[in-house]
Order: structure tokens, then sequence, then C-alpha cells
């Protein structure tokens, strides 16, 4: 039996790979997602087979409590709240895979008693530890994505010494229960420590440093599995976990480097530098720029442009305009303009948000390009429309060299023929940086607007002819 | 675990991250939110440890009242995650057939 088992473990990760690989192409990737829940239910199914499982009860218990709550929370979710979702699943997972250390941990020490095998305490622990961090940090990530996360409360005075303090505690604690006979209160209290770490660790980190967070952390929550299949040496946790935490490390990284900063200076800046990101000085003097209408803005897209391209922020789903975009793309081609999407990698909340905000939309995803693809194509546009976006579409990042956003890769909008923002002022955007393009009262109009209140007016504009 | 155990599941283990970082790094930046949700969903495989922990003969009660938070935290992550990367992906259109709508 025990070999038919295994035999499905292989199966179900086999078709882990096969459906993450489907999700190369948007025309396969939902079956792609289906066969990785086929593979997740072939390796549930079969664990029920596991020999020495003898009580369903709980097992049933459990698994319809956490159906009714993940079902019902997917369906409902806005797409605008997917990086919270993502994060609380995260939290979950992480949480499941520390408790399942302690559980296996327990029992057999309970069964042995006194130092337990290195390779296994070690695995357990790290699964705890990994785990931990990962269930608090997501709690904390969901808190602050949701708004409910006291926007004062971010770092205090010496908490760095206090990270360090309780890591090293937990380290401490461990190496205890490692060579000594600590038992499972130890493993417990190594637990409450990793979660105080994973609240401080994610604390001090900003709103827009979030996709980097939820991806590390997906990645620690996969690492955390797989160690955790290390100390059940369980195959279909080990390949799962580390595919899980390969991948999440990969989109870490990506993130990091579209933001053009380091992923040490994001994680632990905040704490080390302080307010870095403080604004620049304006300097008082008020510069010019050239304001616009709806009806102006609707006459340049309609009469002198044929290439349009819009670049949607963040700003954007903020203000619940997505569908007044799509609206004015119909409109647009309608009129035979040629209309695409420039989307920077940050442009949501976590990688690849807008893309999902677009779709949700109803705009096509083969007119939604990435900015590799589309930076060389600004040259060629006659006007850019740029929505609730401004650091992405900073020049600045390209030039100065100690801003928040130096290095980061912009969308180069300034290349364009005419620039078109609609933002609802001109105070500078996350970063805090001034953007010299809204100053160039040849190429650029501004349209001081609520995003949704002026692709509105536009597309009345735009449909009035 | 033997030492031929241990060198067995850390075979696998590195072969599974380097089929991870071949798989995410080919796919395209369009997709990355439904491949977290979806790689989400997967690390809720824990659930088979957790099933494993509170199934067991002999657990006691406090395996088993973490073993069912265990089970329920794993079964949430699994059917939230690929509930919700179904709906993103259920989104994702071609403009041919948006035209055809029309």
């Amino acid at each position: 039996m025990s070999y038919a088992i295994t035999a499905a473990y292989i199966v179900a990760a086999l078709l882990f790979i096969v459906g993450i690989r489907r999700l190369r192409n948007p025309e396969t990737a939902r079956i792609g997602n289906i066969t990785s829940a086929i593979g997740m239910l072939i390796a549930v199914v079969a664990t029920l087979f596991t020999p020495g499982i003898t009580d369903y009860l709980w097992i049933v218990v459990g698994i319809f409590a956490g159906s009714a709550v993940g079902y019902i929370s997917a369906e409902r979710v806005a797409m605008t709240a997917m990086p919270q979702m993502v994060a609380a699943f995260n939290g979950v997972g992480g949480g499941a895979a520390a408790l399942v250390a302690v559980s296996e941990f327990h029992r057999v020490h309970d069964l042995t008693h006194g130092p337990q095998l290195f390779v296994f305490t070690s695995a357990v622990l790290f699964s705890v530890l990994v785990g931990g961090v990962s269930f608090a940090g997501s709690v904390v990530a969901f808190a602050k994505l949701q708004g409910i996360w006291p926007a004062r409360l971010r770092s205090f005075p010496g908490q760095a010494l206090v990270n360090v303090l309780v890591f090293g505690g937990a380290v401490a604690l461990g190496i205890l229960v490692l060579v000594g006979d600590a038992g499972t209160p130890a493993v417990a209290i190594v637990l409450g420590l990793t979660a105080v770490l994973g609240i401080l660790f994610v604390m001090p980190i900003g709103g827009a440093d979030m996709p980097i967070v939820i991806s590390l952390l997906n990645a620690f929550t996969g690492l955390a599995a797989a160690a955790s299949g290390f100390a059940l040496s369980n195959y279909v946790l080990i390949i799962a976990g580390s595919l899980v935490g390969a991948s999440g490390t990969i989109l870490t990284q990506l993130m990091s480097s579209s933001l053009g900063r380091s992923l040490p200076k994001i994680l632990f800046g905040a704490l080390a530098g302080g307010g870095k990101a403080a604004a620049q000085e304006q300097g008082g003097e008020e510069k010019p720029v050239h304001t616009a209408s709806a009806e102006d803005v609707a006459s340049i897209l309609t009469a002198d442009a044929e290439s349009i391209i819009f670049v949607p922020g963040y700003g954007l789903a903020v203000a619940q305009a997505q569908k007044a975009l799509s609206g004015l793309m119909e409109a647009l081609e309608a009129q035979g303009k040629q209309v695409r999407f420039a989307i920077h990698p940050v442009a949501g909340r976590m990688p690849g948000h807008m893309n999902v905000l677009m779709a949700e939309a109803e705009v096509p995803y083969d007119k939604l390009i990435d900015l590799e693809d589309i930076n060389d194509d600004f040259a060629d546009t006659d006007v850019v429309l740029v929505v609730g976006a401004n650091d992405v579409v900073n020049p600045q990042a390209k030039e100065a060299g100690d801003t928040p956003i130096s290095g980061m890769p912009v969308l180069d909008v300034g290349a364009a023929r005419r620039v078109v923002f609609i933002k609802r002022s001109l105070a500078p955007g996350f970063a805090g940086i001034d953007n010299p393009l809204f100053y160039d009262e040849e190429k650029t109009m501004m349209l001081f607007s609520d995003a949704r209140e002026g692709l509105e007016g536009v597309l009345e504009a735009v449909k009035k002819g | 675990m033997s030492g031929q155990a241990l060198l067995g599941n850390l075979a696998v283990l590195g072969l599974a991250v380097a089929i991870g970082f071949e798989l995410i790094s080919r796919v395209p930046s369009l997709l990355h939110t439904p491949l977290m949700s979806a790689t989400n969903a997967i690390h809720g495989v824990v659930l088979v440890g957790a099933m494993i922990a509170v199934g067991v003969s002999g657990a006691d009660t406090l395996i088993k009242i973490l073993g069912t938070i265990a089970v329920a935290f794993g079964t949430a992550n699994i059917v939230g995650g690929f509930v919700v990367t179904n709906r993103q992906l259920g989104m994702f259109r071609r403009s041919e057939r948006g035209k055809k709508e029309r």
C-alpha cells in the first residue's frame, strides 16, 4: 500500500509541474491550474490510505472547515484585494507547516524521549522558524494591505536590536532542542518567538514594497512545507514545497529588480535608513503647467492621434476606473485608432496585478504590453495617457542619483509626441519625487481630476465627437 | 531517517528547486499574479502532513488540536488558492473573441 501511495505522490508532483508549465501561456493557463488542482486531489486522497491513520474524524472536520472558508473567501474577494488574499492563504499555509512540524516533534518525542535524530529535529526547527515567520508576517502584511494596521505603528527605537535578540533567542533555544533534551514546550516557545519575529520583520515595510514581501513570504511558506516534508520523509511535500520556494524566490528577485533596488535594502532599509523617502523641497515657487479639460483631452485623442498608449497605475484601481478606461479604449478603437496598454511591473500591489485588473475590465490580454516590450514604441506613439501613475513614468529615475526611485526602470512616456496625465493634483507619488514631465508645457497636458470622473468625462467627450 | 534516505530526500529537493527555477523563469509577467496564487495553492500540500499528524493512532489531545487547525489551514490554502486562480484566469481574453462578441 505504501508503494502505491508513494507512486500517487509522484504523479501528483508531476501534475504540479505540468500545471505550472501550462501557466506560461494565457490560452492554457486555466487548464494548468486545474491540472495542479487534480494533482493536489490525488495527493490528498492517497494520504487517506496511509498505514497507521485510524482516526478520520478530525481530518474530515478540518477539511470541511477549511474548504468552506477558502471557497467563500476566494469567490467573494475583489480583484483589487488579490494581494491580501494571497497574503492570507500564505499565512495559513505557513502556519499549517509550522503546526505540522510541532505535532510531529511532539509525537516522536513522546515515543522515544531523549535527544532526537539530528536531521529530523533540524527539519522540524527549520519548518517552525520559517513557517512561524511566514504566518505572522503574512498576518501583518494582510492587515497593512487591508488598511487596518495603524499607519504610525512601523518601527520603534532600538527595533534592530530587538530583532536580533528575538532571532538570537529562537536560534539558541533551537540549539538546545537540537543537542539537549528540551521537549515540546521549548519548540512551542521557538514558534512563539518566530511569530514575534514575523511581526517585527514586516511591520516597517511600506505599501509600495508589499509585492516583494508577499512574494518572499510565499517562498518562505514553500520552504517550510518542504522542511515538514523532510521531517515526515514525504516526497510530495518536499517536491511541492521546494517548487514553490524556488518560484517565490525568482518572483521576488524579478520584483526587486523592477523596483531597481536590492532585496536587503527593501527589507532592512526601512529600519536602517529611517525616512529616506522624505519628499524633496519644492522650493515654494509655482511652476506653470498646461492644464486641460476633458474636452481638450478628447480632441487630442480623436483629432490628433493614430497610435495611443494607456499607462494605468495603481491610482486607477483605487478610483475603480478600470471600466472607464476600457470603455475609452473601445470608443477610440471604433474610430480606427490603435490603442495599447503599457504595464509597469510594479503598477499594482503584487507582481502582475495590473494585468489581472485590466483583464477584469475586459481589456484583451494581447493589448497589455510589459515595460521591456513597449518602451521602444513610445517614440512612434502620438499620445500617451497616464492615469493614476507617477513614479513608474518619472524620467528622474534615470537621471538623479540618490532618490528612492533611482535605478528603477521606468516607462519612457516622454518619448511620445504628447503626454496626458489624469491626476488629482501635482502632489508627487509614493516615492515623493517631483516629475519634470509635468512642467513640459509643449508636450504635456494635465487633467486634474479623480481618475474615474476624469476618464468618464473624456469618454463622453470622445463619443460626442 | 537513514543516511541513504536523507541523501535521497536531498536529491529530490535539489531537482525540484532546479525545475522550479526553470519553470517560473519562463512565465510572462502578464501571468505573474495567477502564477503566484497557483503556487500559493500548491504549498497548501502541507495538508498531507497535517492529515498524517492528526490521523495516526495514538495522537494525544495536543496533536489533535494542532493537527486539526493545520488541516483546516492547509485546506483553506488549497481550495482558496485554486479557486481564486481559476477566477483570475477566466477573465483573460484575446482580442479576436472580444470583437466577435460585439
